[in-house]
């Protein structure tokens, strides 16, 4: 079973919940951008929650199923089609043996992500599926996916194969056959293209000019074209310190917003290194991660404080929700 | 109901930025002993501890007395933790550690971490320190810059290896690149600026000057510094248990190797 790779998009990269438990030997996360869209991608395909998926940026790869497959699509709408067909995002697919999923243009967002029930075959590497690019470890090869490339898949699961057989009542010469029900959005994070993204001041917030403190919170940011999975710099003002302060470099994490003294922001994204030693205005809260994972560069975003308190509520809510989703799905399998 | 159980645990809510001053570590310290020490939030799954402000000896200790008594005692919802120069952050799960929005997870975790700063100093000798050798072939065309190093700083090759290999140096963290190691304690005289243009690709087990700093890089990657020899060893090895051979707290020792032991131990290393 497997997936032929016939066109391999502009970045498509085997990714996972991340590698954790080694970032004090220096070896980053990685992980998927959206880490709900991969979450909720695997729970629709009757996955584990740490199964690896596949990440697809804005001009997705064209893909041959040589088997059927039960599979899920989620996070950006990057127009998929199965043999010319419009594919149904986030719910459960039936795809035939020969089908050919293929993108066309991202319609507002950048990163979609298609998981297969029973996961790729591949072993974890340090704890992990994620690809791990700057090292040319983990994931498929330790590369994004080139064409002629075969991703062998396992056989899927059985609350996959429950659901399969709950999607299979009305197949007729489609290529797929996609479940009739799909999660509520309101579930979803608030996907945007021009995001308001909340985050709590940075360790090291105080230390940034009177006016710099003002104007990361009123000001619109462009996400540049220099932006990737490592990071993305935002243009507009430039922020600084009230005076130069020397710090000594220390851990940082996904969604810590970071100056360079020449004042363009970044914020540190999946693939992030462990440490830095610049000053840290602002850290993006976990909920929004996904929203800010999906906004196009050339976009623009601006913050809003919340307390530390509030984005832990909001995490807590998040989780509750993914609980009931789960709860959810598996009464799909029951019927 | 959910978010009701959660609002009443916000009474004992800890505000960000709090400073911890002057806690008794544990009974039977002196006062010069009594540290000032500072916990906050990495947003909202993380938090730093910070020990004193500088980059030193002593206060790397208490990293690693902390960092060494978390490893063996997780709490519920603990991820992992990033030992640095003078802190330790601590990466967790909200939603485990506030046993599903049962708790407060910063004060959960907090209260977590001051009963480690408690009582981690009660462990210290368990903590023994590490000390790795590792060989370095100093001449030739493993060290492109070492007659750059040597002339810049006015010493022969001979005393540029001997204050290279002398004493230890202190592993201060590890980052920028999987097991690339932050070391302390190079001699002054050795101090060389960076190169002006970086070279595209450095080979793994490079030994390299920056400054008044010396590291090595565990693979190939672009990079400015004077690179003056090459290790045999392999700095990271993604398919070993604990892929970087230096962790935060070891000591290294650099031993200089003659080119045909530089070419042995690589085989052995690589398991040629």
């Amino acid at each position: 079973m497997g997936l032929e790779i016939i066109k391999p998009g502009m970045l498509t990269t085997l990714q996972d919940s991340g590698r954790y438990g080694h970032q004090k030997e220096g070896i980053i996360t990685s992980g998927a951008m959206d880490r709900f869209a991969c979450r909720v991608a695997n729970m629709l395909a009757g996955n584990a929650d740490d199964e690896a998926v596949l990440e697809i940026t804005l001009t997705g790869p064209t893909i041959r199923f040589t088997e059927d497959h039960l599979i899920a699509l989620t996070g950006a709408d990057l127009t998929a089609e199965l043999n010319g067909e419009q594919v149904a995002m986030w719910r459960p697919l039936l795809v035939k043996k020969g089908s050919i999923l293929s993108f066309g243009a991202p319609v507002a967002c950048c990163r979609a992500y298609l998981a297969v029930s029973g996961g790729f075959a591949m072993p974890k590497l340090m704890g992990s599926y994620a690809t791990y690019l700057q090292a040319g470890i983990g994931g498929w090869q330790g590369r994004a996916l080139q064409v002629g490339d075969v991703i062998p898949c396992n056989s899927p699961t059985p609350a996959g194969i429950a659901l399969l057989s709950q999607s299979m009542s009305a197949t007729s010469g489609h290529a797929y056959v996609a479940a009739s029900w799909t999660p509520d959005p309101q579930f979803y994070p608030a996907y945007d293209p021009n995001p308001t993204i909340r985050a709590i001041k940075g360790p090291e917030f105080e230390l940034f000019s009177e006016t710099s403190q003002e104007q990361i919170w009123s000001e619109r940011f462009q996400v540049s074209a220099q932006s990737d999975r490592m990071g993305y710099r935002l243009q507009g003002v430039s922020l600084h310190l009230s005076e130069e302060a020397e710090l000594i470099s220390t851990a940082v994490t996904f969604g810590t917003v970071q100056v360079p003294p020449e004042g363009t922001p970044i914020v540190l994204m999946a693939d992030h290194q462990t440490t830095g030693g610049y000053p840290r205005i602002l850290q993006v809260v976990s909920v929004d991660l996904p929203i800010l994972a999906q906004v196009v560069p050339g976009q623009t975003i601006s913050f809003e404080e919340v307390s530390l308190e509030e984005a832990q509520q909001l995490y807590i809510r998040r989780e509750q929700n993914l609980m009931q989703l789960a709860r959810a799905i598996q009464l799909k399998h029951n019927t | 109901m959910r978010s009701c159980v959660f609002l009443c645990t916000l009474v004992n809510y800890t505000l960000p930025h709090q400073v911890y001053r002057g806690t008794q570590l544990s009974a039977g310290m002196k006062q010069k002993d009594m540290q000032l020490f500072r916990l906050y939030p990495l947003g909202d799954s993380a938090i730093t501890v910070q020990f004193g402000d500088s980059i030193d000896r002593a206060t790397h200790a208490k990293v690693r007395t902390f960092s060494t008594y978390l490893d063996r005692h997780p709490f519920a919802g603990f991820i992992e933790q990033v030992p640095a120069y003078n802190t330790v952050t601590v990466y967790y799960n909200p939603w485990q550690a506030s046993e599903r929005g049962f708790h407060n997870p910063y004060t959960r975790v907090t209260e977590q971490l001051q009963y480690i700063l408690k009582v981690a100093r009660e462990n210290d000798k368990a903590a023994a320190t590490r000390v790795v050798e590792i060989p370095v072939c100093y001449n030739g065309s493993f060290g492109p810059d070492f007659e750059y190093v040597a002339r810049y700083t006015k010493l022969t090759p001979q005393e540029v290896i001997a204050s290279h290999t002398r004493g230890t140096y202190q592993v201060y963290m590890i980052g920028f690149a999987p097991g690339f190691p932050y070391l302390g304690g190079m001699a002054r005289k050795l101090a060389t600026p960076r190169k002006q243009n970086p070279r595209p690709r450095i080979p793994a087990g490079s030994v390299g000057i920056a400054g008044d700093q010396t590291g090595i890089y565990p693979i190939e990657t672009p990079g400015g510094w004077q690179l003056i020899g090459q290790t045999p060893l392999r700095l990271f090895d993604p398919n070993r248990e604990q892929p970087s051979l230096l962790q935060a707290g070891d000591e290294v020792k650099f031993v200089a190797i003659s080119e045909d032991e530089f070419w042995e131990r690589k085989e052995r290393a690589h398991g040629a």
